[in-house]
């Protein structure tokens, strides 16, 4: 018996491969069925984001932006306008605050509702994710309906929007919400207190505090390990501190806190959320007004450096803009949740079943267009 | 604290290390020398009325061959005290060398290698400093004003895009 030798063995899990939720190449060093480390390999989805965006005028990096995080290309959209905003100084009207936290909100239910569906996938429950689809694709016929597009939108420019609303859209609106709100119920009974997902979830590839902060997780999987932060109330951008919700922060029902269970639980609280403030908006929405800000037609914000950053269905999506005075951005950063995010797991998916590491990917709910870029 | 409070504690800690504060600039920063950064980074990260715990992003600038200078710009929050600072470390465009803080903050493993792909600016310290997105032996740094794409990668030709091509 003592002849036997064990060794390690490397295990390549993707690039194609359906559980990594895109194009990534997990390597796993595995003892037996455990596995010691993980290593993300990166990049099969490179597009030059930044050196694009060195080349475009400013409003012309949008398209690529929505490309980036193409499950939230509403957010992302928004992010970037307010980035470039700010650094220009500019007010934009009332109207426009309210249509863009609309879309904004109803993109982040959109984006939960995959990362819901696509989970239920990762650990066995097929059902749940025809579920999601069937209200996500009410929202994307809202998008449709309003811009013509169902997933890269152009739709929040600098400035302003690319064009108002359409007739009929508050009422539609208002009729998903009487449709969603209720659904959520369907949801927990379907898959959040379902015994075998719990078993699956639970107290698996727990994330404490300090782990998740130094690693800079951001976002809902920051908020399963019991942070109360989120952007939209602790540093208000946008018209978010009009309106009147709760920050959903993870809860101790099942496991510990920072677990996979968690990391799930805090996306479908949160479409509750988003839930409400669309309503809200919708109520206060400013029925007459222009959708386009007064600005110069050739954009060029004063020479310096502005870090913007803003709260994405993942997370905190940072824009880092350098400019030297002239019509294109002499530098564009984008800091990207996904890939902070996805940046803790060989430290949480260590020491768990290869099954396991299935499952925290799937918590982690990245998209790959912006960890690549 | 106001970034002018942290420039003073910095300064009369560190003294020379602390180069200046730019207080006009719509981002105020604090430029520091690369040498001192890693014990700099340390104290912001460890004194408790400053505990900057969370580095929210690393961003490397290439100021162009003209000017010759290199930037790498920290952007640092604290979660505990919710106040913000900027560092700017920069030094010539040809082996550049910044004090790695990849243990200190665990964000900046993945972002350091990130500046290096793009910038070849060295992280030293770093424990695996080696290219993120492009693959291991692609040649150049891409997001340096003076790159040229290079012609074969394995025996395919790479496609040239002229930059003028992209604005209209």
């Amino acid at each position: 018996m003592r002849d036997l030798r064990t060794e390690e063995m490397t295990l390549n899990m993707g690039p194609q491969h359906p559980s990594t939720h895109g194009v990534l190449r997990l390597k796993l060093r595995t003892d037996g069925e455990v596995v010691t480390s993980v290593e993300p390999v990166l990049g099969y989805l490179h597009r030059c984001f930044e050196k694009h965006a060195e080349n475009l005028e400013y409003p012309g990096v949008i398209p690529f932006v929505d490309r980036c995080d193409y499950l939230a290309s509403m957010n992302n959209d928004h992010g970037y306008a307010l980035a470039v905003e700010q650094f220009l100084d500019i007010e934009v009207p009332e109207r426009v605050e309210y249509i863009r936290v609309i879309f904004a909100e109803l993109q982040r239910i959109a984006s939960h509702l995959v990362a819901f569906g696509t989970f239920g996938l990762d650990v066995g429950a097929f059902t749940p994710f025809l579920y999601a689809f069937r209200e996500r694709e009410m929202i994307l016929d809202l998008f449709e309906m309003t811009c013509g597009a169902r997933l890269l939108y152009n739709y929040i420019w600098v400035g302003g929007l690319s064009h108002d609303i359409p007739p009929g859209f508050v009422e539609k609106t208002y009729r998903f919400l009487e449709h969603f709100e209720p659904k959520i119920k369907e949801y927990n009974d379907l898959l959040t207190n379902n015994k075998i997902f719990i078993e699956r979830t639970a107290d698996v590839g727990m994330l404490p505090r300090d782990v998740a902060i130094s690693y800079g997780v951001t976002g809902p999987q920051l908020r399963a390990s019991g942070v109360d932060w989120d952007l939209r109330r602790d540093e208000p951008y946008s018209i978010y501190d009009r309106f009147d919700w709760k920050v959903a922060v993870g809860v101790d029902a099942y496991g510990e806190l920072g677990d996979c269970w968690n990391r799930y639980y805090v996306k479908i609280l949160e479409m509750q959320e988003s839930a409400k403030i669309v309503r809200q908006a919708l109520d206060n929405l400013p029925v007459e007004g222009d959708v386009h800000a007064a600005i110069p037609k050739k954009i060029r914000p004063p020479e310096g450096a502005n870090y913007f950053r803003s709260e994405n269905p993942r997370g905190e999506l940072g824009f880092y803009i350098v400019s030297d005075g002239g019509t294109t951005p002499f530098r564009v950063k984008m800091r990207s949740p996904a890939l902070s995010n996805l940046g803790v797991i060989d430290e949480i998916a260590s020491d768990w079943l290869v099954a396991d590491v299935v499952a925290i990917l799937g918590s982690l709910d990245i998209v790959l267009g912006e960890i690549d870029r | 604290m106001t970034r002018a409070d942290i420039y003073t504690r910095l300064a009369d800690q560190f003294g020379d290390s602390i180069v200046e504060f730019n207080d006009e600039s719509l981002q105020r920063y604090i430029r520091i020398e690369p040498s001192g950064w890693y014990a700099v980074a340390t104290f912001l990260k460890e004194a408790p009325d400053l505990a900057f715990d969370s580095l929210m992003c690393i961003a490397g600038v290439d100021r162009g061959p003209k000017e010759d200078q290199m930037e790498v710009v920290y952007a640092l929050f604290s979660m505990t005290h919710r106040h913000k600072i900027t560092i700017k470390i920069s030094g010539p465009r040809a082996d550049f060398h910044v004090p790695s803080v990849e243990s200190v903050w665990r964000l900046a493993d993945w972002h350091e290698r990130e500046t290096y792909d793009m910038f070849g600016i060295v992280f030293d310290g770093h424990r695996r400093l080696k290219r993120l997105l492009l693959p291991e032996d692609w040649e150049g740094f891409p997001l340096r004003k003076d790159y040229q794409v290079q012609d074969y990668y394995h025996g395919i030709r790479v496609p040239k895009i002229k930059p003028k091509k992209l604005t209209p």
